[in-house]
């Protein structure tokens, strides 16, 4: 197993009964990037994440964090993890509860009271530092589950579905954040619903079907320019669909409604005088930008992977 | 700081925030209150009686004291054993079945390290309530009636022993099964034991050796109810244990062994949660 990767996983396995929750994952997650980790519900995310956590054992495979075995000590102490439905010691204050994982994760003392008060301010629970958990809304939980990922700067940090109970600026907040710890280095391995979340901050993702990993996208090279487009005209014969192929392609026509898919909105305007001088009567043309959605629904199926 | 203390003191800390400790401990000085006054009006009897009978009978009077004393005794050890299921029965199965349990279990400790520091805790906080109630009950008794048994430190050393075996057990099981089924399991073996040991007892009046066995392969199940014997054997009057029988005194004594046997048992039980706890998904 190569130390380059964050994470690395080799036909990675878990069957409860006879029933594969994960049935093969391999994938490689390289250090210092932000990795979507996108599937459909029951899909087998929130088990591959214990699974490398080491709070499930694997039926079988290989996976490694940071170069060692799941599972290492060492390894341990330089990760953070955000569970999925964060649950925690209600009865502790704020403070007291970023001290407890501080300890656990063998932290100096003046460190750990530095890194509170950064963390506490940063996530915006400064305030609420001497109030017990018990009195928190869901999405102070969240961030305080956030800066409790982060205590100890950490290589790589699990964040299971950081942003659900949020409002926008939670959510905000916590996209900044991500930001942030990629640029101080830190790998980041993000499970998420939001798909819009996963476009704007991660460097690629995977998609998962039944635990396998059906494809990677890396979101960088992502061409986000390409786009479809829907024109609605009325009057046009069938000899002047082919010249729009100057434009573009997959060019379709459905009674009224042309679909095509163009590189660039530079061609619009050209479009229309075209469509106008072939004496077309045109009546709307509406540009579809290829989302991660429709990708995703193309990857894992409208049915979900169910 | 080892993460078996941090983890005791968190334990412990759970038990005061909680409120588990004050309920405890108000309840636990009511019951304190009410046999005061009881061996206080019990006394005064004892005393008419005693006066009003010929010379030599004082004898009757440590008789009733030593019986009075173990009476509480036996009930404090009752109560103590709730306390120690009711402790450790939602602990580990609440926290697995709420998630709490997973930003834990990911930080770089063992997961023995959950187990030992949990069971630490408690054990702290079984010792500081048989400090107040069966230290109350015999100090109450010491200052009205300037008794005390024979052999206290190591009666009340075995009857925590028989706290910490059911508390041992409850955090075993707690590591599987869920905290209604845990409570279930550890009341139904009390229960067992407690039968088996009343089966024993009898039996040893009627020299029944059918019986004796039958209470001690219960006592080799859970040793508890026979760790209390052995406590109320170490505190009885010399008179008592030449008579042999008394409701909360012992007449077939569990020997030495099965105090060894309890120590074994209780370590074995530990090691099984710690084991059941690291195979667990969680």
């Amino acid at each position: 197993m190569s130390v380059d990767y964050a994470i690395e996983t080799d036909q990675l396995r878990k069957v409860f009964g006879d029933y594969a929750a994960v049935k093969s994952l391999t994938l490689q997650v390289m250090q210092g990037e932000v990795f979507g980790f996108l599937g459909p519900n029951g899909a087998g995310k929130t088990t591959s994440i214990k699974m490398l956590l080491s709070l499930t054992a694997s039926t079988s495979g290989v996976a490694s964090l940071l170069g060692k075995p799941v599972g290492n000590r060492d390894v341990m102490g330089r990760i953070g993890f955000l569970p999925e439905h964060f649950r925690f010691q209600e009865w502790l204050t704020a403070n007291e509860f970023l001290l407890l994982h501080g300890q656990l994760l063998n932290m100096q003392a003046n460190d750990l009271t530095a890194r509170i008060d950064e963390l506490l301010e940063r996530v915006g629970l400064a305030e609420y530092r001497n109030k017990q958990l018990r009195t928190f809304s869901k999405g102070m939980l969240q961030r305080i589950g956030l800066a409790q990922a982060l205590l100890n700067r950490p290589a790589l940090v699990f964040l299971d579905e950081p942003t659900s109970g949020l409002d926008p600026v939670g959510r905000r907040l916590v996209r900044d954040i991500i930001h942030e710890v990629r640029a101080q280095g830190t790998s980041v391995f993000l499970n998420s619903h939001l798909l819009s979340e996963i476009e704007v901050t991660c460097d690629r993702v995977a998609f998962i079907r039944h635990g396998e990993v059906v494809r990677i996208l890396d979101l960088k090279t992502l061409d986000t320019n390409q786009t479809s487009v829907t024109i609605r005209v009325s009057q046009l014969s069938a000899e002047p669909l082919a010249g729009l192929s100057q434009w573009g392609k997959d060019i379709q026509m459905d009674g009224e409604h042309i679909s095509m898919v163009i590189q660039s909105d530079a061609v619009l305007p050209e479009i229309t005088r075209y469509l106008v001088a072939q004496k077309g009567e045109v009546y709307a043309i509406t540009p579809n930008r290829m989302s991660l959605e429709d990708i995703f629904i193309e990857t894992v199926g409208k049915d979900g992977g169910l | 700081m080892n993460p078996i203390f941090i983890l005791a003191k968190l334990t412990f800390r759970e038990a005061i925030r909680r409120r588990i400790l004050l309920a405890g401990f108000a309840l636990g000085i009511s019951f304190l209150i009410i046999y005061s006054i009881g061996l206080h009006f019990i006394l005064i009897q004892v005393r008419q009686v005693i006066a009003n009978s010929a010379p030599g009978q004082n004898v009757m009077n440590v008789e009733s004291q030593n019986t009075f004393l173990m009476a509480g005794l036996y009930a404090i050890t009752f109560l103590s054993i709730a306390m120690a299921a009711l402790l450790g029965a939602d602990t580990l199965a609440g926290e697995i079945n709420s998630g709490t349990i997973q930003t834990i279990a990911t930080k770089p400790i063992r997961r023995a390290d959950v187990i030992l520091g949990k069971w630490l805790g408690f054990a702290t906080l079984l010792a500081l309530y048989q400090l107040l109630m069966a230290g109350g009950a015999v100090l109450s008794m010491y200052i009205q009636a300037h008794y005390t048994p024979d052999h206290l430190l190591s009666g009340l050393g075995l009857i925590y022993l028989e706290a910490l075996i059911v508390m041992t057990i409850t955090l075993m099981c707690s590591a599987y099964f869920s905290a209604l089924a845990t409570g279930g399991i550890v009341f139904g073996l009390y229960g067992l034991a407690f039968i088996g040991g009343w089966i024993e007892q009898i039996g040893a009046v009627l020299h029944n050796s059918t019986a004796v066995q039958i209470g001690i392969i219960t006592s080799l199940i859970i040793p508890s109810e026979s760790l209390w014997r052995r406590a109320a054997f170490e505190m009885q009057t010399p008179l008592a244990g030449v008579l042999g029988i008394s409701p909360f005194g012992a007449s077939s004594v569990p020997s030495p062994l099965m105090v060894i046997y309890a120590i074994i048992y209780l370590c074995s039980t530990l090691g099984f949660a710690v084991r059941i706890f690291q195979k667990r998904d969680l």
